[in-house]
């Protein structure tokens, strides 16, 4: 350029740390890590132990029941859950044809991996949503963590989570919930954070405990949000099981990678509609669900 | 000693990260609109100074910003003071810890909110029952004392209504329900009727006034409208600027206004439904003429009285009976239609 014949090299050239400093740094931070993973890593293991189990229990079940047990249950949940016809009918259309195109099984592991992902996601979630919400110091230090859950793309930290647990079920399992955790906590802060002042004035006003205020009033009022944030939690599991399956996640997602590694056009589509299937009775019955538990709210004073 | 009164003494409330700070120029004279350019604090209320007593309805006056809300939130330390002592039956409320606060709040008061504030997911039964269940009270038991009150405010058959499904009036029923099944002496009521229609809430007040004759609470009750206040109160307080102007009987404050803004006040009031007979009667001359009217008629009843029965003057009795003074038609008329300014009692 001709502009740097008249600025200093300094001004002109970013100066960057010279190549041997990082690399030093790079190896010693790698280094550290593989160091910690060698002490550690059977250790975590132990502790990630009973998902494993919990996992391949679900899967057991899932995949080695009858079909028609499975289809009866998933028909009457979707049912009880939504109360709608319309709903369950698509269910039931669904998941035969996901059966005649020869998927069920793939479909039965995915949906396991989907449910205890989901589980796992609530269970940390909603906690870490209500401290949020009750303290802005929390806020102020979990916000930014999620952003980078939420933004760092996951093939970055699949690799120190293989590292640590190597290829399998469970390293998955991990995968997935940091992908999608944060709309879970962020939208059970959201909700509570939400919840009427004067309601929460009247309850202080009763003499509520910290406790009663959570319990009857705060959950209950943010509950519509958190719905959407279990919402939101099934969709993005359902996402990220595909990225999953390159570190050893078997079912829909394991057929998608196959198919783009082969460019088998139909068998990745097929793949692809069954999980759009599962990801829209889930959508569907959760949202539905949701309604169905603010029904007083729908019946308005004329 | 268990009076039941509220006492609120050299009470301060300013509002900011370092309200204790300023409190000495408050009480040097530091006003409302100085301390909050120098300082950038706000100043909620300053030097309070009110007997509530017990087993009365106590009525704060005052419109929006005069601090009228910041002094109900005082006693069930819902805001905490700056400087100053609440106290109920000798105990001050604002040092009481965490605990014995939360047994206070359970078991001594109530308090009904201008927009309800109920809980939209529980059913009215279920919010009448809150006070209790807070309590730990069983479930039973608790709903057996609700239903009574629900009866009482007028809902019996809407207990297994959601609030949204009913209208304004309704809701604060139930709020009403809800802090009168804690049966607790205390009872507060920050512009419980400001929210409703002027028809619903007429009602409201006589619900309030026909429940009060048996209950004797201690009522403090929150309002921005001098004839509710006049209604309702056995003795209205009226703030201005986070100060009491004014504190006294209904009549007091109609009669002589304690400056221009009472006056201002004042002078929109129907004094006829305020002013007793006793108050402008003269004294008896000579033999009781006319009908007689009970001391504590107000002065529109003792007109349609005396109009009624085609006669000009009337004598008034006390509770036994005895004359104590006469009143005439002409002095009725002329009481109900004079405004009274302090300046007019100044120049007297």
């Amino acid at each position: 350029m001709a502009i740097c014949s008249f600025l200093p090299e300094l001004l002109c050239k970013f100066p960057a740390i010279d190549d041997g400093t990082i690399r030093m740094a790079r190896k010693s931070v790698d280094d550290g890590f593989k160091g910690f993973v060698r002490s550690y890593g059977n250790a975590i293991d132990a502790v990630v132990q009973p998902l494993q189990w919990f996992l391949n229990y679900l899967e057991r079940v899932f995949v080695g029941s009858p079909w028609i047990f499975v289809l009866i249950i998933m028909v009457a949940v979707v049912y009880f859950g939504s109360r709608n016809v319309k709903i369950t009918i698509g269910t039931a259309l669904s998941m035969v044809a996901i059966g005649l195109v020869g998927l069920w099984n793939d479909t039965m592991i995915t949906l396991a991996m989907v449910t205890v992902c989901t589980l796992i996601s609530i269970v940390i979630g909603i906690p870490i949503g209500i401290l949020m919400a009750r303290s802005d110091r929390v806020q102020a230090f979990v916000n930014p963590a999620l952003d980078v859950m939420q933004t760092m793309p996951s093939f970055v930290y699949l690799i120190p989570v293989v590292m640590i647990f190597g290829i399998g079920k469970v390293p998955g399992l991990i995968a997935v919930v940091i992908y999608a955790v944060p709309p879970m906590i962020r939208l059970t802060n959201l909700g509570i954070r939400l919840v009427d002042k004067e309601v929460l004035e009247a309850a202080d006003a009763f003499g509520s405990s910290a406790w009663q205020k959570l319990k009857n009033v705060q959950m209950p009022l943010a509950l519509p949000t958190i719905m959407a944030g279990i919402n939101q939690t099934i969709m993005m599991s359902l996402a990220m099981v595909v990225v999953a399956s390159m570190i050893g996640v078997g079912g829909l997602g394991k057929n998608v990678l196959q198919a783009i590694a082969n460019q088998f056009f139909t068998v990745g589509f097929l793949n692809g509609f069954a999980l759009v299937g599962i990801a829209i009775i889930f959508d569907r019955t959760s949202q539905a669900f949701g309604r169905r538990l603010q029904k007083h709210s729908e019946v308005i004073h004329g | 000693m268990a009076s039941h009164a509220i006492e609120v003494k050299n009470l301060y409330k300013i509002f900011g990260p370092r309200g204790e700070d300023y409190v000495d120029v408050v009480k040097k004279g530091m006003g409302k609109a100085e301390l909050n350019e120098k300082h950038g604090h706000v100043l909620g209320l300053q030097d309070i100074n009110i007997l509530m007593p017990g087993g009365c309805i106590t009525v704060v006056m005052g419109l929006s910003g005069s601090g009228k809300s910041t002094l109900i939130r005082h006693i069930n330390r819902l805001i905490d003071p700056t400087a100053g002592e609440v106290l109920y039956d000798g105990t001050d409320v604002c040092k009481m810890n965490e605990n014995d606060l939360r047994q206070f709040r359970r078991h001594k008061t109530a308090m009904v909110f201008q927009k309800f504030a109920l809980l939209p997911h529980r059913t009215v039964l279920e919010n009448t029952i809150y006070g209790l269940e807070i309590q730990g009270i069983e479930r039973r038991e608790s709903e057996k004392r609700a239903l009574g009150w629900i009866e009482r405010v007028g809902l019996k058959g809407f207990e297994n209504h959601y609030p949204n499904q009913l209208s304004g009036g309704m809701q604060q029923r139930v709020g009403l329900a809800r802090a009168l099944t804690n049966d607790a002496d205390i009872l507060l009521m920050d512009e419980a009727y400001s929210a409703l229609d002027p028809l619903i809430r007429v009602d409201m007040q006589s619900v309030l006034l026909d429940l009060q004759k048996e209950l004797k609470k201690t009522v403090v009750f929150i309002t921005h409208d001098l004839d509710e206040a006049l209604r309702l109160g056995d003795k209205i307080a009226i703030l201005r600027d986070g100060r009491v102007v004014q504190q006294g009987t209904g009549q007091e404050i109609v009669l002589s206004p304690a400056d221009d803004y009472i006056t201002a006040f004042v002078k929109e009031v129907n004094r006829g439904r305020v002013v007793h007979v006793e108050t402008i009667m003269r004294p008896l001359s000579g033999n009781p003429e006319g009908l007689p009217l009970a001391a504590g008629t107000v002065l529109e009843t003792a007109a349609r009285t005396m109009t009624g029965a085609h006669i000009n003057t009337a004598h008034v009795v006390d509770a036994d009976g005895r004359p104590i003074g006469a009143i005439d038609l002409q002095t009725i008329i002329a009481a109900m239609v004079t405004p009274t300014s302090h300046t007019d009692r100044q120049a007297a």
